[in-house]
């Protein structure tokens, strides 16, 4: 084989694992109702892949050739344990005998699978580990780094993740309809977290955390295909979309992160705003609103102004206004501050900056004092600016934004 | 698949002599349903004593083993189909509203 065709098959496996990957580990469960056997046989059917693929060339539909491979080496490891004679028989009336050409049709187990994985009975960080491991195909070793914890804590977490389904009768099937909404928002929040933790990351140690952007999009846009009536999985890969579109304008050569307001606009991906508007507006034609779709609308704004100072921050005040009424939360009222600071002036913003920080909800959150110090600094108050900068750097998680908060106290105290 | 639940509260907020009618609707319900395998009501942890063998010797003492805000005041047995079934049916227990309902799967031997 030339190496341009090598190439070509390293790329078709690649792409099969980051496609196929979940529904290959989904079918396998709901056939033998045993998490690491399906993990372990999706292993093996992707070893198998890259073993044969180059001499036989790619199958003409991947999937179906690695879940038939998969299940058939569950059947064998099923037969040699004696294990659910009834499993054993469920999963051999689908086998058409022919492995490796895989022409039957596999049913799309991966929203089940995604529910199961966002189950409420779950801590959100065993949900998370969860989703990334089965769904995404990331290695327990891969998502440890991105959650900075050690190995071996991540691999306990999914271990014990896995045994509280087994033995708590954890249900492999899509919630009942009365639950659905709650449910489905439940899973849209995991989504939308592991979104964030990979957004935040900005720095070359960080990189394996960026992953986790790719990873969360790739799942909210199979989620989204999956449940094409859900306005608020469409709002929420419009919102992911609106923020990755700014990727490359958000840090500059040193590493520092750049405000939304001095970001190069020509760097943003037009084509990728282009698509999460459409989104957005197939969101809200289904006329049923939520708090993704007004974030969504928000990250609209943002992106669609062709200069800051073109920014409609009328519209965006009330948008958080919307957004405060849905969900009650302090980090959302501080947002509104700073919307309402700039379409109706530092003064009024500040105003409701100050309550919020007498409330005391948002003690300790740096966001705080650095959107009261810029006001105080447009306010032409100096001295109270300063300080504010300083409170924020000193409360700051990361060293990117460490540095600009401390450029910005520097900058106000001349 | 069997699970206890665990009813736990504050035994000190009034406790009623008689069983409630709101208990007596939902063991109907479950009843009926076919899911109740059994269960109790406790007496207070006043009532309660704790044995323990240290060293070969059996000590008691007065109360429960731990001093918690809230009690176990009594238990279920339910036969579900799944979790969703058991948090389901725990979710209208009475006791749910001013305490908490552990569900635990039974450990069949």
């Amino acid at each position: 084989m030339t190496p341009v065709e090598t190439a070509e098959v390293q790329s078709a496996i690649t792409d099969a694992f980051q496609q196929e990957w979940g529904r290959v580990v989904a079918t396998l469960i709901r056939l033998t109702g045993d998490w690491d056997l399906a993990e372990e046989c999706a292993q093996d059917a992707f070893t198998k892949a890259a073993e044969r693929w180059p001499r036989e060339g790619v199958p003409r539909r991947p999937g179906a050739w690695l879940t038939t491979v998969a299940r058939n080496r569950a059947l064998d490891h099923m037969r040699r344990d004696q294990l659910g004679v009834t499993k054993l028989q469920e999963a051999a009336m689908l086998n058409p005998a022919d492995e490796g050409t895989g022409v039957e049709e596999v049913p799309d187990d991966r929203l089940r699978l995604m529910f199961t994985c966002c189950h409420p009975a779950l801590a959100l960080e065993a949900q998370v580990a969860l989703t990334l491991r089965t769904l995404a195909g990331m290695t327990t070793p891969e998502i440890a780094r991105a959650f900075l914890v050690p190995e071996s804590t991540m691999a306990q977490r999914l271990t014990r993740a896995k045994r509280k389904i087994r033995h708590a009768g954890i249900p492999f099937r899509l919630p009942p309809a009365h639950e659905l909404v709650d449910r489905t928002h439940a899973l849209l929040a995991v989504l939308y977290l592991l979104f964030n933790e990979g957004y935040a990351a900005t720095t070359g140690e960080d990189l394996i955390r960026t992953t986790l952007t790719d990873e969360s999009i790739r799942l909210t846009r199979t989620l989204c295909a999956l449940m094409p009536d859900e306005p608020e999985a469409l709002g929420l890969l419009a919102l992911m979309l609106f923020h990755h579109a700014r990727t490359a304008s958000r840090v500059d050569a040193a590493g520092d992160l750049v405000l939304l307001e001095d970001q190069d606009r020509s760097l943003w991906d037009a084509s990728m705003i282009d698509e999460a508007t459409s989104l957005l507006d197939a969101a809200l034609r289904l006329h049923r609103p939520g708090p993704f779709q007004v974030q969504a609308a928000i990250a609209a704004c943002h992106a669609q102004a062709s200069r800051a100072a073109e920014t409609d921050w009328l519209e965006i005040a009330a948008l958080y206004a919307t957004l405060t009424e849905m969900v009650p939360s302090a980090v959302i009222e501080l947002n509104r501050a700073v919307a309402v600071s700039m379409a109706f002036g530092p003064a009024e913003g500040l105003a409701l900056v100050d309550g919020l920080a007498e409330r005391g909800e948002l003690r300790g959150y740096h966001l705080l004092p650095a959107a009261r110090a810029d006001m105080l600094r447009r306010l032409g108050r100096s001295g109270e600016a300063a300080s504010a900068y300083e409170e924020a750097r000193d409360l700051a998680g990361t060293e990117a934004e460490r540095r600009y908060l401390e450029r910005r106290r520097r900058e106000t105290s001349v | 698949m069997r699970y206890v639940l665990l009813i736990a509260g504050d035994e000190n907020a009034s406790p009623s002599e008689d069983v409630t009618p709101e208990y007596v609707e939902w063991m109907k319900m479950v009843t009926d349903r076919g899911l109740l395998q059994g269960g109790e009501r406790l007496r207070p942890t006043s009532d309660a004593t704790t044995v323990r063998v240290r060293n070969g010797e059996v000590l008691s003492t007065d109360g429960p083993f731990a001093e918690t805000k809230e009690q176990l005041g009594g238990y279920f047995i339910v036969d579900c189909k799944d979790l969703d079934e058991a948090i389901e049916v725990a979710g209208k227990i009475p006791g749910a509203k001013a305490g908490s309902i552990e569900v635990r799967p039974i450990w069949e031997m």
